[in-house]
């Protein structure tokens, strides 16, 4: 059974099909990530942060095969010829200068639990995270722990013939070739200035590969372990479920990411094959100091299914929207997602769908809560393209603002190149009223609690969609925030 | 006599400065049931929610004591623990919260206990067959996409299961059809027979009195309660309206 595994896997299918002129249009692959002139050699001199030394150092330490070792150059090269983006919430108080801070993670793992925010030790206490996994968040004997638990969830999917690993061992594994095919070929370098970034100083992450018609049962999940390598700011996941698989990944932030570091510019590539299906559950609960600049993106062959779930709690300011690009006829994907921007936290997230193949079907279910003087920004794509005859979408969005001073905004955007496309938008702001807070008052319930059961309420419909853990979870985290406003 | 459960003294409130209540006096013992009927207008409702405590309604005089205590400037979550209820008129929709988690989580509120869970569903089903409710309303979000009837329903059955020292229920009967009349007072007549807490029935109408027994009946106009009488002033209105205390 191994033996045939590793041959189908050698036989793997293109990451990109390079034929297709829609799906360059999508990715931008025309503007060749390897075209771009040489000459910008002053580009480097300015720079003071991130040198191609440092980058260097990094493929040195992680022992990069020469592939790598050049593409990380060549990202550095493009992160330095782009802007940062201004279409969203600013980002002024990310020093660019000192990202080189940010790319060292080491200096972070030193610390120890003392030195952990009082808010998050408290909320940890709240989710009843053990002592030992506690533990495991702050310092190098973490590092074990956590592998410990990375290995068992593998030992349960290495019968099915999964492939579960680090990032840093699949780029010299067994599926090395997979890796080299894949990787930034879903979100290339060339898309913003944060995935050249990321391109260029990326650390840790997760690979994943389902062979054909392997339906995984459990949900596999990411969560200790990028704790514990402390390399969380620049992770790297990409998951490959192949023809009729099926998985569940839970990309897990249970365990806050408390490091002093405040940027997280990580990229997710998920490669649905044809008739295969995979749910992607995220629960992220950054540090308020964290500039969340994350890239997430799908592309799902015919017949195949994306499901995303999504819970933003934390951070300072977020750009989070997950692309999914329907590719082949029949392909469909939900994104079900919450946001709750608290105080100090400028929070922009949403989904972007494109439409390629025939009879392709987005759904798009959104909640967001604003607090404590919190900005919500939903946005919402939908792209039908020429070639999505039969397409069909629906987007709801409903905000629930906490109080006078917070600030919810919805940006639908939604572009129909088809003479038969089914699309849908519905969008509804509200506050808790007073008559509701009263009436639950009125049976012995407390003001805060009565208003967290209400905004608990309004996030049923995202929390029903989560495992048990991770809902209960979600709730205690609302409650948490809940505290903070009275 | 032994001491009363509610005791209102000279209890002026209203809304943005102006008094609705006047002066109102009311005592209520463990055990009575009392109706306190008026025309439209006359302050039912403003009384209803002031001894609930609803902040929409100031209290500018008097005060409100509950089984000893003086409650005239406590919380309504406060209130609700010592013991009172208040069944609305039309209680709001809470999408996503289910009728069964909240009278759960009214339970733990009042006891500070966890729910035997057992127990509990036991006196669920129990309770929703005495108000003909079928069981899966438990699972239903909280009066949300409710008819008038299922409402008031839910109403009566939070204040079975958390069985009140007092309800005071506020035109329960209202808008409801014969047969919905006739299964609130059922769940009525068990919470005066199960429980023996007291009731204060607000109402304009007499239907849901036909089949109670009934202690006292006042009738509060501009604000006052300005006749107390047994149950046959209950007859009296009936057949002759208000007309005899509008100012």
């Amino acid at each position: 059974m191994n033996e045939q595994q590793t041959r189908g896997a050698r036989h793997f299918d293109p990451a990109i099909d390079n034929d297709d002129e829609q799906l360059k249009d999508v990715l931008g692959t025309e503007t060749n990530m390897y075209d771009f002139k040489d000459d910008d050699d002053a580009a480097f001199r300015v720079a003071e942060g991130l040198t191609p030394d440092i980058v260097a150092e990094i493929s040195d330490e992680k022992h990069d095969p020469d592939w790598m070792r050049e593409f990380r150059q060549k990202c550095l090269k493009l992160y330095y010829q782009m802007n940062v983006p201004e279409w969203g919430p600013p980002i002024d108080g990310l020093n660019m200068d000192e990202i080189v801070t940010y790319v060292r993670p080491d200096t972070q793992m030193q610390a120890d639990w003392e030195d952990v925010p009082a808010d998050i030790k408290n909320a940890f206490e709240r989710l009843g995270i053990p002592q030992a996994e506690r533990e495991s968040l702050a310092g190098v004997g973490a590092q074990y722990d956590s592998e410990l638990v990375y290995h068992n969830l593998q030992d349960e999917v290495a019968a099915q013939g999964v492939v579960y690993t680090d990032f840093e061992s699949a780029l010299t594994g067994e599926f090395a070739d997979m890796v080299r095919e894949y990787f930034m070929k879903l979100v290339p370098p060339t898309d913003h200035k944060f995935a050249a970034l990321h391109g260029a100083v990326w650390s840790g992450g997760s690979f994943v590969y389902v062979p054909k018609g392997v339906k995984v049962e459990i949900p596999l999940q990411s969560y200790f372990r990028l704790n514990a390598k402390g390399a969380g700011q620049f992770e790297h996941t990409l998951i490959i479920v192949d023809e009729g698989a099926d998985l569940h990944f839970i990309e897990g932030c249970s365990a806050p990411k408390w490091n002093t570091a405040n940027l997280h510019a990580g990229c997710v590539e998920l490669y649905v094959k044809k008739n295969a299906r995979l749910r992607y559950s995220t629960i992220e609960n950054w540090s308020k100091n964290m500039y969340n600049l994350n890239t997430k993106r799908a592309i799902v062959e015919e017949g195949g299914r994306m499901e995303w779930v999504s819970g933003s709690f934390g951070s300072h300011v977020s750009y989070l929207y997950p692309t999914t690009i329907l590719k082949g006829d029949g392909a469909d994907v939900e994104y079900t997602g919450i946001t709750f921007s608290g105080k100090g936290q400028n929070l922009d997230t949403g989904a972007r769908m494109v439409h390629l193949g025939k009879n392709t079907s987005s759904i798009l279910n959104t909640k967001s809560i604003a607090k404590d003087g919190g900005v919500g920004t939903f946005r919402s794509a939908i792209e039908i393209r020429p070639t999505a005859k039969g397409a069909k979408s629906a987007v709801d969005c409903q905000s629930l603002m906490l109080d006078s001073h917070s600030r919810s905004d919805t940006i639908p955007a939604v572009d129909v190149r088809t003479g038969d496309a089914d699309v849908g938008h519905e969008a509804k702001i509200g506050r808790i009223s007073d008559e509701t807070v009263f009436y639950l008052m009125s049976r012995g319930i407390p003001e805060e609690e009565a208003r967290a059961m209400i905004v608990s309420g309004f996030a049923s419909p995202v929390s029903k969609e989560l495992p048990l853990e991770y809902a209960a979870e979600m709730n205690n985290l609302i409650q948490l925030e809940m505290e903070g406003n009275m | 006599m032994t001491q009363p459960l509610l005791q209102v003294t000279d209890l002026c409130a209203g809304i943005d400065g102006g008094n609705i209540l006047n002066h109102v006096n009311l005592t209520v013992g463990p055990g009575e049931t009392h109706v306190l009927m008026g025309p439209n207008g006359a302050g039912k409702s403003t009384l209803a929610g002031t001894l609930m405590g609803n902040p929409v309604y100031q209290v500018t005089g008097g005060a409100i004591t509950f089984d000893g205590a003086d409650i005239t400037g406590a919380a309504t979550a406060e209130r609700a623990r010592a013991g009172m209820f208040c069944s609305f008129q039309n209680p709001p929709e809470v999408p996503g919260l289910t009728l069964n988690e909240f009278i759960k989580n009214a339970i733990r509120a009042k006891t500070g206990k966890p729910i035997k869970i057992f127990k509990y569903a036991g006196e669920l089903k129990a309770t929703m067959d005495i108000l003909a409710m079928d069981e899966s309303y438990a699972e239903r979000e909280l009066n949300v996409g409710f008819s008038g009837g299922e409402k008031k329903k839910a109403e009566i059955l939070q204040m079975l299961m958390l069985a009140p020292k007092l309800a005071i229920l506020d035109e329960t009967d209202s808008g409801l059809d014969v047969d919905a009349v006739r299964t609130v007072s059922e769940g009525v007549r068990a919470y005066q027979n199960q429980s023996g807490g007291s009731l204060l029935i607000i109402t304009h109408s007499t239907r849901i009195l036909e089949s109670l027994h009934v202690d006292y009946t006042h009738i509060l106009a501009d604000g006052k309660i300005v006749k107390t009488g047994g149950p046959e002033l209950v007859d009296v209105i009936n057949e002759r309206g208000f007309v005899d205390f509008e100012g």
